[in-house]
């Protein structure tokens, strides 16, 4: 077995921009899926009966089903009903969607974390549903929701490798190709094993760094 | 999309489960010995335990798969592809286990293990009779996740050639060109697999006896 970091350091720009195009999916993927979770927990809690079955019906689906499974389904059986989508788009939309379904758990949970007697005060004062949401239900649970909130952008980022599967020319794509055409898997697969590690730690020390640095503004103990 | 394609998927998914089922028990016990070293309070066992956990836990699935498909041929150990992905899976949920089981150890209440050593109970016992039990039953909620988890991360063994349910899938998409039915399907089977791992999870945990505060 040798090992010879020179087919790597000669494939760096291909490398960079792989890395790039991971960390673009990572956190554009995450925020859009951050933002459409928080709409389904607020149309399950606020839409009303049937708009909460529904939508929890779609979640459940896309919880309980492999993140390749919808993403062959997105990217193989969307031409059939008139969606063609090129890789890099079907990924985001997959990325974004799959992380809505377990987001919204999130918001949900932060939801029900708020005390009922600061929502019917809001109330009583005369505040309206979306006032509700913003001053009341929003501020005070984000600290709640922090910590599950930071785990799920990490489960997120390892999750963009599985895209390399539909072609997107992210890193694991990248490096998988740089070890077939030189035949290096050894050396390209460790550096890729090292990337997303260090990213991995990085993210999780900041986000406990974020955490600790925030509880005081938690505004009650749950 | 006919009967004979939905048997098709239905027989692979029989792979998917006991790989599944398979990498779930190996990795349970790696994780009971990863546990025990992040108890131990000795530097020699719990750094390697951290490192083994935080890297398992810290590159995809997918990127450890590929490492050990490759890697073992490149020490010179050639096995089959069913064979690797079950130590990816096996590497991978042990890690995870691991960090379940210590969370389980360090809850047992304090209370229980001091009367244990007050009416003569040796360490061994009290390990056997009072820690692991109430450490079990305090992670078997965490576990029927884990499982769940690890059916569905079993989906990318199919990127190193083992026909299981995903694959089995793709290569009837690219055959027959109904990939909406097929993953529709494949993705139908995984949704009453967890489901019914679930809904056992929810029954056994309901017959277990609760722990002692």
């Amino acid at each position: 077995m040798t090992f010879d970091i020179n087919v790597i350091r000669d494939q760096l720009p291909a490398i960079a921009s792989g890395a790039g195009v991971t960390v673009l999916i990572w956190v554009v993927g995450t925020i859009a899926a951050a933002v459409i979770g928080f709409f389904v927990a607020v149309g399950r809690r606020f839409g009303g009966f049937l708009l909460d079955k529904v939508l929890g019906f779609i979640v459940a689906v896309l919880r309980g089903t492999p993140f390749l499974i919808q993403i062959f389904l997105v990217y193989y059986g969307g031409p059939f009903i008139g969606l063609n989508l090129d890789p890099l788009p079907a990924g985001l939309i997959g990325i974004s969607i799959y992380g809505a379904a377990y987001y919204s758990e999130i918001f949900r949970s932060g939801f029900l974390a708020v005390p009922k007697g600061h929502i019917e005060a809001g109330e009583c004062v005369g505040l309206t549903q979306s006032q509700i949401i913003r001053r009341i239900l929003l501020p005070e649970m984000t600290m709640l929701v922090l910590p599950p909130s930071l785990n799920m952008a990490v489960l997120l980022m390892k999750e963009t490798a599985v895209l390399s599967i539909i072609t997107v020319p992210e890193l694991t794509a990248t490096l998988s190709a740089i070890g077939a055409q030189q035949y290096a898997f050894v050396e390209a697969l460790t550096v890729l094993a090292l990337f997303y590690w260090i990213l991995v730690e990085i993210t999780g020390r900041l986000g406990h760094l974020v955490e600790t640095k925030l509880t005081r503004f938690r505004f009650f103990n749950a | 999309m006919s009967i004979k394609l939905f048997e098709l998927l239905l027989y692979a998914s029989i792979y998917t489960v006991a790989i599944s089922v398979v990498s779930i028990l190996i990795g349970f016990a790696i994780a009971i010995l990863l546990s025990g070293m992040l108890l131990s309070k000795k530097r020699l066992f719990i750094t390697p335990a951290q490192i083994f956990i935080s890297f398992f836990r810290g590159v995809p699935l997918l990127v450890q798969l590929l490492l050990i498909y490759n890697m073992l041929p490149a020490i010179g150990l050639n096995v089959p592809s069913i064979v690797a992905a079950i130590v990816g899976l096996s590497l991978c949920t042990a890690a995870y286990q691991a960090e379940n089981m210590r969370g389980g150890f360090a809850s047992v209440p304090v209370g229980l293990i001091e009367s244990a050593e007050m009416v003569g109970l040796t360490p061994g016992q009290i390990f056997r009779r009072i820690k692991a039990p109430i450490a079990l039953r305090l992670t078997f909620p965490a576990l029927v996740n884990e499982a769940i988890l690890i059916l569905k991360a079993s989906s990318l063994v199919s990127v190193v050639g083992v026909i299981e349910l995903t694959r089995m899938a793709q290569d009837l998409a690219g055959s027959t060109f109904l990939p909406l039915q097929i993953f529709a399907a494949a993705g139908l089977i995984y949704l009453v697999i967890n489901w019914i791992v679930a809904l056992a999870g929810d029954f056994i945990e309901r017959s277990l006896p609760g722990v002692p505060r």
